[in-house]
């Protein structure tokens, strides 16, 4: 654990009684102290590239009354900077007159270890990995021309101090391994990619040589893409492939869920609770209790614990995620997806692991079901207007689907559709629930955090693929 | 008040002295510090005020061709001797890489150019408010817009660069930024769209209601779209997408993707990949500009490059290490391009809109569906319809896709060049480029 206040002027008497004359009118606001260490250690071009090590000691002071957020943070934790901090805030908030809610529900669960991975295995341990990664993928195909492989680990501490001196802290592990392979034949080039990933320790993802599985799923995307013709252009039946691809749901109904946007009526969804958004047999969930998951939290960066939050259920719309400001000017309450980047940044509602449930259909009666359409099965990334409601996601493995079979493999393409009426689309749900590797990283208005996410197979019947071919 | 050059340097001279006695034998540090005072408003009252004050240090250290790097925002003494003790230990346990080094003597920079990048200038709070109020009243005034939050940021930031070779120089900077994202209704949709100006003097951007007034212009615009049918159609994109495809020709030429073969421009050097009248350049000198510099992230000093000249590709944009494999010298662009922008095209942008029966006139793109390995692009798009040079209706829901090595050689440029940002494009238009809707 770390203490915040052993080298520094400033007692944790001192920061408690600041606190509190700070937030005294205030409706909510905290000091958020926060250590992390990290490394990266990166294998490119058969040479370790970059081994890196990085320590960051920070701590935000938030204040909130009504609407309003006051935020300052600084990277010293002396009683100046907190006073100056202090200062910044009363001056922002000079006619407050709320009443400080102290209450923060309490837990004894925990989702993961207080571990620090990077400490675990030692450089030597993670460049041997490396070297073998390179050699094994260089070996295995002669194509290969590029191999990237990279460890990236980090723990982060953090303390929550509440006026009155309610505290709250957490220690939270999180490692990722991954492999990127360029193949080159005939002149034409194509990458795969790979990873794994969550909040244990990097031999609990690596052992039993399990690197070589992630190099060989790596390879053999890359291998697909080979092969891939022009994508298609236009409207039509897409089945997507159990796991990662859920990160449509996390574009097209997930921002979209997000309380800030529904208090401020700016989402394409905040007209529709309790409304059918979905097909029968559709319910979303997002889950930040799952042991060991790179979006799962034992308490939100508010000091909430996590909770499973049902965002749909059977199609109807349920609730939205919720942080303490938005779910207070709501009327409702937290359901411990308040969620920031690291200290620099003010909190918003975020998602964790955005999960859609099992239903009874299979994926081969929903490849059967299709005349011409695609079969989508793993993706890069995706992109929201939450205004509109357009969403994008980016395949990075498919098939063309022809009279109930899967087809040649297309080349890479984006996937356009509408949010609030994609989910109507959904015609079959498998029964063949996956959760994602843990690779996933959300970006939200300048602030990157880990998340999970999980699906089933699901056929869609309508999506307009963005391909070249008329 | 950010920290002054005497404070950074110390902390980097102390850097690079311990790394020394430690035993590296070359090192460099880079110790910034950057204050960020934003207030952001929402439907015409105050929504958030925001004060960041960060540190950093990042420290490489070198034992012959061993390498590794620590980075951290905690500069208090304790801490630097352990993390500084750590990245030796670190590149003792290193394999060798014999292409790394520090730059080469001769090409550091002998002198910061003033290139007027500061004003000193501290906005207050209180006026932040004043034009944010300003902004929104302004922003606010059609009906049909239902939502607006802007928001104003002044930045301020110093920094010092070292290396054991006795390089140490480093500048202030500032940059004064307002943006406005409005939200418009009507019955059949709802629809979002922004405008912002930063500049590194607060008396150069733009008036309060003159961007309250085009945010909210250009998002009514886009309201009830329709979507279209799928079809191979020229397309014009807006400077502020056009300027996006600049950055993924900028990415392309970098020396790591092609050191890599990574890239779809690999070994393109005296090739003509774009048609003759195309002229791209990378200027690091322009006053006031928001890419100026005078050296790169590794002291090395920036001169303008002529990229592309008529056509044909003449440079790369080399740092230290991706030279030294591909056998060539730094020309300063470790870290990127600095003010890069295509010169202006010969027709007025009136005519562009005019030269074709029909075209797509695309406003935003979503997605990252850029891939230079193979060169293939494919993202989500918003925009008009236009038919004979008028604007005939909002489209939505739509992907647009090509190649990139079909799309350059088939740009077409207006004369309406602006430096607004550090990547600055004149109005693109590409042809025969395939739309998917319907």
């Amino acid at each position: 654990m770390s203490n915040f206040f052993e080298k520094s002027d400033l007692s944790r008497n001192d920061a408690e009684s600041i606190i509190s004359d700070t937030l005294k009118k205030c409706d909510d606001g905290e000091l958020y102290l926060e250590n992390s260490k990290s490394e990266s250690i990166l294998l490119d071009d058969n040479k370790i590239k970059n081994s890196s090590y990085s320590s960051d000691l920070g701590f935000g002071f938030r204040a909130v009354s009504d609407e309003i957020v006051a935020y300052s943070h600084s990277n010293e934790i002396s009683k100046n900077s907190l006073k100056q901090s202090s200062e910044n805030l009363k001056s922002t908030l000079k006619s407050a007159k709320g009443i400080y809610n102290h209450e923060i529900p309490k837990s004894n669960k925990k989702y993961y270890e207080n571990i620090n991975p990077i400490e675990q295995k030692t450089l030597n341990e993670k460049i041997e990995i490396l070297n073998k990664v390179n050699s094994y993928l260089r070996t295995k195909n002669s194509d290969v021309k590029q191999v990237t492989a990279n460890f990236l680990g980090e723990q982060k501490s953090i303390e929550i101090i509440r006026s009155g001196g309610q505290t709250l802290t957490d220690i939270r592990p999180l490692v990722r391994f991954n492999v990127t392979v360029m193949l080159e034949k005939n002149g034409r080039k194509e990458t795969g990619v790979y990873g794994i990933g969550g909040r244990k320790s990097y031999d609990s993802y690596l052992r039993q040589n399990n690197w070589k599985n992630v190099c060989d799923e790596a390879l053999r995307i890359a291998s697909v893409n080979l092969e891939s013709k022009p994508a298609p252009a236009g409207e039509m039946k897409v089945v997507l492939g159990p796991g990662w691809p859920a990160i449509l749901i996390h574009e097209a109904v997930g921002h979209g869920l997000e309380g800030d946007f529904n208090r401020k009526k700016t989402s394409a969804f905040h007209n529709l609770m309790g409304q059918k958004v979905a097909s029968e047999g559709v319910t979303i969930i997002d889950d930040g209790t799952i042991d060991n998951r790179r979006g799962s939290l034992t308490i939100d960066d508010e000091g909430t614990p996590t909770e499973k939050t049902v965002l749909i259920e059977n199609g109807i719309l349920k609730n939205f995620m919720q942080d303490r400001l938005n779910a207070r000017l709501m009327k409702t309450r937290s359901t411990g997806s308040g969620r920031r980047e690291n200290y620099r940044h003010i909190v918003l509602p975020r998602m964790r692991n955005t999960m859609m449930l099992n239903g009874n259909n299979t994926q081969e009666e929903m490849i059967k079901s299709v005349d011409k359409g695609i079969f989508a099965v793993s993706f890069g990334g995706g992109q929201v207007d939450i205004t509109s409601g357009k969403f994008v996601f980016n395949c990075t493995e498919a098939y063309e689907i022809i009279n109930g079979k899967i087809g040649s493999p297309i080349k890479g393409a984006t996937l356009i559709g509408d949010g609030p009426s994609i989910l109507k689309e959904v015609s079959m749900v498998g029964n063949d629930m996956m959760l994602d590797p843990g690779i996933g990283t959300c970006g939200k208005a300048g602030q990157g955090v880990p998340v999970g996410v999980a699906q089933p197979s699901i056929l869609i019947n309508k999506m307009t693929v963005g391909g070249t071919k008329l | 008040m950010i920290k002054d050059q005497e404070y950074l340097s110390e902390k980097a001279s102390y850097c690079l002295d311990l790394a020394k006695k430690l035993g590296a034998t070359d090192s460099s540090v880079i110790v910034g510090n950057s204050i960020s005072e934003t207030v952001n408003f929402r439907n015409q009252k105050l929504d958030e005020s925001n004060r960041s004050d960060n540190l950093a240090i990042n420290l490489t250290t070198y034992i012959g061709k061993k390498k590794s790097s620590i980075s951290s925002s905690n500069l208090l003494k304790e801490n630097l001797d352990i993390l500084i003790e750590k990245c030796i230990e670190t590149t003792k346990n290193t394999p060798e890489d014999e292409f790394n080094s520090l730059p080469d003597k001769d090409l550091l920079a002998k002198e910061v150019k003033d290139l007027n990048l500061y004003d000193d200038t501290h906005i207050k709070n209180e006026a932040k408010i004043e034009y944010l109020t300003k902004l929104e009243i302004s922003a606010s005034n059609e009906k049909k817009i239902v939502n607006t939050e802007s928001s104003f940021t002044q930045d301020k930031s110093n920094f010092i660069l070292a290396n054991s070779d006795g390089f140490s120089k480093g500048y202030k900077s500032s940059s004064f930024t307002a943006s406005s994202v409005t939200v418009a209704k009507d019955d059949k949709s709802m629809e979002r769209d922004y405008e912002y100006t930063s500049k590194c003097h607060l008396k150069d951007i733009k008036d309060a209601e003159e961007l309250g007034k085009l945010a909210a212009e250009q998002t009514i615009r886009k309201l009830s779209p329709k979507k279209i049918g799928s079809e191979k159609i020229s397309l014009i994109f807006d400077k502020r997408i056009a300027k996006g495809i600049l950055s993924t020709f900028a990415g392309a030429i970098s020396s790591s993707s092609i050191s890599r073969g990574t890239s779809f421009l690999k070994d393109k050097i005296n090739q003509k990949i774009f048609s003759d009248k195309i002229n791209i350049l990378d200027k690091p000198d322009i006053l006031k500009g928001l890419g100026s510099r005078s050296f790169d992230s590794e002291g090395v000093k920036t001169n303008t490059l002529k990229l592309v000249e008529q056509g044909v590709l003449k440079h790369y944009l080399i740092d230290t290490y991706n030279g030294k494999k591909l056998n060539q010298k730094s020309n300063g662009r470790c870290g990127g391009t600095s003010n890069l922008y295509f010169e202006n095209g010969n027709i007025s942008y009136k005519d562009l809109l005019n030269s074709r029966s029909k075209c797509l006139y695309i406003t935003e793109t979503i997605g990252h569906g850029s891939n230079i390995v193979t060169g293939d692009y494919s993202v989500g798009a918003t925009g008009f319809l236009i038919e004979n040079g008028e604007f005939k209706h909002p489209i939505n829901e739509i992907t647009i896709a090509g190649n990139f090595k079909d799309m350059f050689q088939n740009i077409i440029l207006a004369n309406d060049l602006e430096f607004e940002y550090a990547t600055n494009s004149p109005t693109m238009m590409i042809e025969g480029m395939v739309v998917a809707g319907k």
